[in-house]
């Protein structure tokens, strides 16, 4: 989306360089581009209107830069204005100074708070915190025996009293067991509840007073549409939540209700829940937020998810291997192997600035077979023949195909793409502008993902 | 334009056993229970916006139209294709530029476009089986539970369900607490068992017993999620290679809270496992539900029944008309 926008706001105004500066005329144009952007991402209608009229005000008249174009330009504000929406860093959670850290979680039905409150109690459990859930959703069929599984499961104590009992009186009671017990932190699961139903929102608002939570927390989907305002601005009337965990957020949806949630409630996004295990919660990142909604993919969480998981002095010698033009095949069965540590390769294409407009990569999925074909592959090497694969020919390929269980042809195209990827390396580490055409093979250079469209 | 259960399901030879006059409740449009779902207030402030938007026809009323379908989470493209055919109607002559003309008439439109193509829910298999498919959250265990219910409660059929979600935790008791209500027979397995096995034992179960209707709950997923939906293509294969033609109707549930990425999560379930149609959900909030428009216009899959509360009726056949007239209420 991001290049498809920025592509298209180079279309609209291609011709403002020789001019020098955006007219009127142009800034409109290009504000219709980034309506229909905001708008493909979700984000409500009103709140578009609102923040086309910002970055309208700030693109009038700006001066033109020798070093970017206006497309880029305007991209660059659109980005500056967006993050600055989405607020600063992160907030923290508010903790009690002494006994337990209330937290209360409430949401619409299916938006995932049940999960989240798992997730959560295992986030804070990994601080050295005991948590007790309490499970207050006595209506949806069989919701406490899910938050006693999946409550377990994080490690937390779940207090509950079946489905029989009111969810105030369960509430104040687990509290107070919370308290006799010397827990930590209590987060309280709440029943899934329509923003609009008056009789249910009134128990929320009585869960509310009888707990008195540090903080309340309002779960939304992050595939939510233009209604997020609304549920946003009930639940902060009737719920007063001071913060946001955003859920599903490992789809695709750009996730553009984060941006309207915040902008009409200016409440922060605090948790970010990005998967379907117990361990996929985070701290909300608002910047890479507003890179999603625009689609400039997650180049920031890429390279954090890179450095937990590469080893310092590894990445070193593979500078060094590389300046040296050492670089072996067993060196990039290491890498190989780094990068699939960091998750299954779709997941991580999807970060990539780019990628997503790239059409046949839309819910790609990297064949990882391929992968361990090409580890096959080397493991069936000799050392030799790891460090000097021009030595593989006749007899030794024949082998090597025979021991990872591929055939000669796969073998011999791992050997060359091998080799064209080593002169393209060469060709970057001596400063100078890769060939891409080469750029093109090596893509393909083994390991050669393999893109299937769904 | 079916609009009762009755028309809904195709029921192929099969005499349903209850089947006759339907309850006089069921007669009543869902417009009306949405509406009457609503508060007074907000009942008053519906109306008023939905009549001044076509007080004047001038170059305002499309941009106030395209503004209220954006709203109701229609999409640009859809809503653009839309509003420009009506309005080449109107300067065409083809309509005349009276409000209440131009308004008819785009429900007409939009009730075409959400409806096109639409078939009845097949259940004339024997036994008919249904898989249901859809992202987390999105009520598909509920809207099962109600099918059921309807299937066995008031059409007299004898139904098995399959808890083929054995991810989530609980999500079979879920489903068994639907069973009880609707009288409706439960194939389990342990939590992580295989759910291509749990559909498989429960189309088993249905043949031994001559029941008419099994029904395939699966785990929710997220369509972005490779493995999973390989999976669920798995689930349907194996289903198919047991009874050919089955499944017989795949639906996907759609929450009506979701926005456009909607249209990627019916896109990436119709490719993995032939979705038949939508069950639009949770539309006794204040969202539209407006995806679905998208869905019927740009991937031709058209919405079947829509899920508008907590309760038992509030599963009903989509009425295309009345969807539209509640579209442009807000």
């Amino acid at each position: 989306m991001f290049d498809q926008l920025s592509d298209r706001l180079q279309a609209t105004l291609s011709d403002v360089r020789s001019r020098g500066k955006l007219s009127e005329a142009d800034v409109d144009a290009a504000m219709r581009e980034i309506r229909l952007a905001l708008l493909e991402a979700d984000v409500n209608f009103k709140v578009v209107k609102g923040f086309t009229k910002t970055v309208k005000e700030r693109c009038l008249g700006a001066e033109v830069l020798e070093s970017l174009d206006p497309g880029h330009q305007v991209v660059k504000i659109v980005n500056e204005e967006l993050t600055a929406l989405m607020g600063g860093a992160g907030r923290e959670l508010a903790y009690a100074s002494d006994g337990p850290t209330v937290i209360l979680m409430a949401g619409l039905q299916g938006s995932g708070k049940t999960t989240a409150c798992a997730k959560l109690a295992r986030h804070l459990g990994e601080s050295g915190r005991d948590v007790a859930l309490a499970a207050c959703d006595v209506y949806r069929p069989a919701a406490v025996d899910q938050l006693v599984t999946v409550g377990e499961r994080a490690g937390a104590q779940v207090y509950e009293q079946g489905t029989d009992a009111d969810p105030v009186e369960i509430a104040a009671w687990a509290l107070d067991r919370a308290r006799e017990e010397g827990r930590d932190a209590l987060i309280v699961d709440t029943a899934g509840r329509l923003h609009i139903d008056e009789a249910l929102m009134e128990e929320l608002a009585k869960i509310r007073k009888r707990t008195r939570p540090h903080d309340v927390l309002l779960v939304v989907d992050a595939m939510t549409g233009q209604d997020a305002v609304g549920v946003a601005e009930s639940f902060a009337a009737t719920a007063e939540f001071d913060g946001v965990v955003m859920t599903k957020l490992d789809g695709d949806a750009r996730g553009g209700a984060a941006l309207s949630v915040k902008a009409v409630t200016g409440k922060p996004i605090l948790f970010a829940s990005t998967g379907e295990k117990l361990d996929a919660f985070e701290r909300f990142h608002p910047d890479r937020m507003a890179s999603r909604i625009l689609g400039m993919g997650d180049v920031l969480s890429l390279i954090e998810k890179a450095e937990q998981q590469v080893d310092e002095r590894q990445a070193e010698d593979l500078q060094k291997k590389l300046e040296g033009d050492r670089f072996t095949l067993e060196d990039f069965l290491q890498q190989m192997r780094q990068v699939r540590k960091m998750g299954p390769l779709s997941g991580l294409i999807g970060m990539l600035p780019g990628m997503g407009a790239m059409k046949g990569l839309k819910g790609a999925d990297v064949d990882e077979g391929e992968l361990d074909r090409v580890e096959a592959i080397i493991l069936s090497m000799t050392p030799e023949e790891r460090a000097n694969p021009a030595i593989v020919k006749g007899s030794r390929r024949k082998r090597i195909a025979l021991g990872s269980g591929t055939k000669v042809q796969q073998v011999n195209q791992l050997v060359k793409q091998f080799d064209q990827m080593r002169k393209l390396m060469r060709q970057m580490m001596s400063g100078k502008q890769p060939d891409p055409q080469q750029l093109m093979q090596m893509s393909g250079a083994a390991p050669r993902p393999k893109y299937r469209r769904r | 334009m079916p609009t009762t259960w009755q028309e809904i399901f195709d029921l192929g030879a099969r005499q349903a056993p209850n089947a006759g006059e339907p309850p006089p409740e069921e007669r009543r449009g869902v417009l009306r229970r949405l509406r009457e779902s609503l508060s007074k207030s907000r009942q008053a402030l519906v109306e008023e916006i939905s009549a001044s938007l076509f007080d004047r026809i001038d170059e305002q009323t499309w941009e106030r139209l395209e503004e209220a379908l954006i709203m109701a989470d229609v999409g640009a493209p859809t809503t653009a294709e839309v509003v420009e055919r009506l309005e080449q109607e109107v300067e065409s002559g083809a309509v005349s530029a009276d409000g209440e003309a131009v308004r008819e008439r785009l429900i007409e439109i939009l009730a075409e476009v959400a409806a096109g193509g639409r078939a009845p829910i097949d259940l004339s298999g024997e036994p008919a089986v249904l898989l249901m498919v859809g992202v987390n959250g999105t009520g598909k265990t509920t809207t099962i539970g109600k099918i059921a219910w309807h299937l066995s409660r008031e059409l007299g059929l004898s139904v098995v369900l399959a808890a083929a979600d054995t991810y989530r935790a609980a999500a079979a008791e879920q489903l068994a607490e639907w069973a009880e209500r609707a009288g409706a027979e439960l194939v389990r397995s342990e939590p992580g068992a295989d759910p291509g096995a749990v559909a498989y034992d429960a189309i088993a179960a249905a043949r031994a017993r001559g029941a008419d209707v099994v029904i395939v709950d699966t785990a929710g997923r997220l369509h972005t999620q490779g493995n999973l939906m390989d999976e669920l293509a798995k689930v349907r294969r194996v289903i198919a290679k047991q009874m050919p033609g089955a499944p017989h109707e795949t639906l996907i549930s759609i929450d009506a809270t979701t926005g456009q990425n909607g249209l990627r999560q019916a896109q990436t379930f119709a490719a993995a496992v032939e979705v038949d149609g939508v069950v639009l959900t949770k539309l006794d909030g204040t969202a539209k539900g407006g995806i679905v428009l998208a869905i019927a216009n740009e991937l031709g899959l058209p919405v079947k029944l829509i899920g508008s509360g907590e309760t038992l009726e509030d599963l009903r056949p989509f009425d295309a008309e009345d969807f539209a007239r509640a579209l442009l209420a807000a």
